[in-house]
């Protein structure tokens, strides 16, 4: 397997969808829960997925996070062909491409927040030595330099979820997926990750985030709609949509973001 | 590997009381099949050791009737070698261990003193002793050739009728009155416990040259002819011998079995052998099923562990955790509760067989025939097996359904 980034030109998108289709057959009923999604996203960008639920997000995330496979359709992550991939493979381009960050936080609660980060690494096969270098680096980059040791349940739900974000990055993938990362938390620390995402972006990651909270999507670079199985809409944010968003916000979500910034400088 | 081994210890530490429940269960079930499979090896020692008391690779041999005409003679006559053939057999088969011929008489009063006992006289020659183990107490010794030669009345006693004439005290050298003519006491027979026997246990007769016996009750026709081999394959060959020699020499066809009606302890012993494989077989099996038990127990548990842990495998896999790194850490799990369950069944279990061993099997008519428990290898190496394959099993299973869990289905919602 060739290595991702001999595969990337410059110029090719991270993500690249063509007609993506999904239909869940269970025997009686064929649901078709993508007809058809023309996507792509380029090294850098910020885009928010949103749509009411029932319209296939969750599927098209499922499918970006290579959790499962199109039913038609082609799809390349990072130039690599996600397709006829065994269950193994799929787990492979998972760990090295993909940084998953869930409105549950979903850490391992029984090993600390240091072990939880170095798990993505433990499967990328990163020597001992490395990982803990790395690990120590991200939890000082979210800002929890001091909590390595703290277990999971130990943390606040901001906290957590900033660990979910250094595990995401552990293995500096390809794209940042995230879904509805913000759905568990109260506003201030919402904003507080939406802060830390925002600094990501800056960094020149790629994000892809899933949502229905339109003040978070706004923040994004771009919004993609999806209605009935379909893209509806796909539209960079113009400012005075962004504007609109940061004053529609509480000064407190300014603040995190503040903090944030310092924190990770 | 090296993954699985990570993320073994990661999950290891947790629920201490189910994993202690589930050893126990391994544990007990190991203690029932090396329990039970000892059992059967020390039945299978006893047997063999109790069968072989009466004597090896002999051949008993009830003189009875002709079934089949021969050169123009009927069928039914009866055909009774005498004494004299024990010699004239033992002439022309020297590739026989020992010939034996024996008399008997029935409830023939032995006195000694005030004290009369009705016992069974046995007249036979003198390698008798050795081929049916008559083995002497120390002190004294079984007939000789000369004693039968020289017609000399000296008698060996079964251990238990030497015991009802002569008490506790030791008979050798005392004089008993056999059918009122007086015999010396030359040696009284060790304990054994016999299984095979014909005519009645060798604890209970008393037995005396056949020379003497002729004179002394004027029969020289044997009820029962006994043929030793040298090794197991001789049986069958030597068996037609004896029947062409005396077929020959009392005119009856050498092929009519019904002449000499024959017990082949090789044959027997060979059926013997079958039966303690099939005891063993079934006790190894029922045994196994209590094991299996135990391994039902440890895949529910980790059937349980699973389903207790579908986030966290979904989480892992999302992660990017091949297979084996998420089946590997069960089956391990499986194993090591079955290991340890094993491990910690073999000591009760010896401890258990050491203690049966420790009570006395003399005197003891249970233990006589039951034997002592016996560990071996080849127990050890079954039980190891099948322990194995359980523990594979009860962790493989629970850990192939976790890894078909869907990572898409478990990670999104609370």
């Amino acid at each position: 397997m060739a290595t991702r980034h001999e595969e990337i030109r410059a110029d090719r998108p991270i993500i690249e969808m063509v007609d993506i289709r999904k239909v869940y057959d269970t025997g009686k009923v064929k649901v078709e829960a993508l007809k058809g999604i023309d996507l792509s996203v380029a090294k850098g960008e910020f885009i928010a997925i949103v749509g009411p639920s029932g319209s296939g997000k969750s599927t098209l995330m499922n499918l970006i996070g290579c959790l499962d496979t199109a039913t038609g359709g082609e799809f390349r992550i990072g130039g690599e062909l996600v397709k006829g991939l065994s269950r193994d493979q799929l787990a492979d381009v998972r760990n090295r491409r993909i940084g998953f960050v869930f409105q549950a936080f979903n850490l391992l609660p029984q090993i600390s927040a240091a072990e939880n980060v170095a798990m993505p690494m433990i499967f990328g096969g990163v020597p001992a030595k490395a990982r803990k270098e790395r690990v120590a680096e991200l939890m000082e980059k979210v800002g929890l330099g001091d909590r390595m040791e703290h277990k999971p349940t130990e943390l606040s739900g901001g906290q957590m979820q900033r660990v979910a974000i250094a595990r995401a990055l552990a293995m500096n993938p390809d794209i940042v997926l995230a879904d509805e990362p913000t759905g568990n938390l109260d506003t201030s620390s919402g904003g507080d990750i939406m802060g830390v995402f925002l600094d990501l972006w800056k960094q020149g990651r790629t994000l892809v985030v899933i949502t229905h909270d339109m003040a978070l999507a706004r923040r994004a670079g771009r919004i993609v709609e999806i209605r009935d199985g379909r893209i509806v809409r796909d539209a960079a944010v113009g400012p005075e949509e962004g504007a609109a968003s940061v004053s529609a916000a509480a000064g407190a979500h300014v603040q995190g973001l503040a903090s944030t910034a310092e924190q990770a400088a | 590997m090296k993954v699985i081994w990570q993320m073994f210890l990661q999950s290891a530490h947790i629920a201490k009381k189910r994993a202690f429940l589930t050893i126990a269960a391994i544990a007990w079930g190991t203690v029932a099949i090396l329990l039970l499979l000892s059992f059967g090896e020390g039945l299978k020692i006893q047997l063999n050791k109790n069968r072989r008391a009466m004597g090896e690779r002999l051949a008993v041999m009830w003189p009875g009737e002709t079934t089949k005409p021969w050169k123009g003679l009927p069928a039914g006559r009866p055909i009774r070698p005498t004494i004299d053939d024990i010699e004239y057999l033992s002439a022309r088969m020297p590739e026989l261990e020992a010939v034996i011929g024996e008399i008997y008489s029935w409830r023939t009063a032995l006195g000694y003193g005030a004290k009369v006992v009705n016992g069974r006289v046995v007249g036979t020659n003198a390698v008798y002793g050795e081929a049916r183990k008559h083995y002497p107490v120390a002190g004294g010794r079984f007939f000789s050739d000369v004693d039968v030669s020289e017609r000399r009345r000296v008698v060996f006693l079964g251990d238990e009728i030497a015991a009802d004439i002569f008490g506790k005290g030791d008979p050798v050298g005392k004089t008993l009155l056999l059918s009122n003519s007086p015999f010396t006491v030359i040696g009284v027979m060790q304990k054994k416990t016999q299984m095979g026997m014909y005519g009645g246990p060798d604890s209970k007769h008393v037995v005396i040259p056949v020379s003497t016996f002729k004179a002394l009750f004027g029969r020289e026709r044997l009820n029962v002819l006994v043929l030793q081999v040298k090794k197991d394959d001789d049986m069958k060959m030597a068996l037609r011998r004896v029947n062409e020699l005396l077929g020959a020499k009392y005119g009856y066809d050498p092929n009519d079995d019904r002449v000499l009606q024959t017990w082949d302890t090789v044959k027997s012993g060979k059926i013997t052998a079958n039966i303690t494989i099939g005891i063993q077989l079934f006790l190894g099996i029922i045994g196994a099923l209590t094991l299996l038990i135990g391994g039902v127990g440890v895949a529910n548990i980790m059937y349980a562990v699973v389903k207790e842990r579908t986030r966290e495998i979904g989480v892992k896999m999302a992660l990017g955790a091949r297979s084996a790194w998420i089946t590997g850490p069960f089956v391990l799990e499986g194993l090591l509760y079955t290991v340890l369950g094993g491990v910690a069944g073999l000591s009760i279990a010896m401890v258990i067989i050491a203690g049966l061993g420790l009570i006395p099997a003399d005197g003891n008519k249970v233990m006589e025939f039951l034997g002592k428990p016996t560990l071996s290898w080849q127990i050890g190496v079954a039980t190891s097996g099948i322990l194995g394959l359980i523990g594979l099993a009860a962790g493989y299973f629970p850990a192939r359904r976790a890894a078909l869990i869907d990572p898409a289905q478990t990670l999104r919602y609370e």
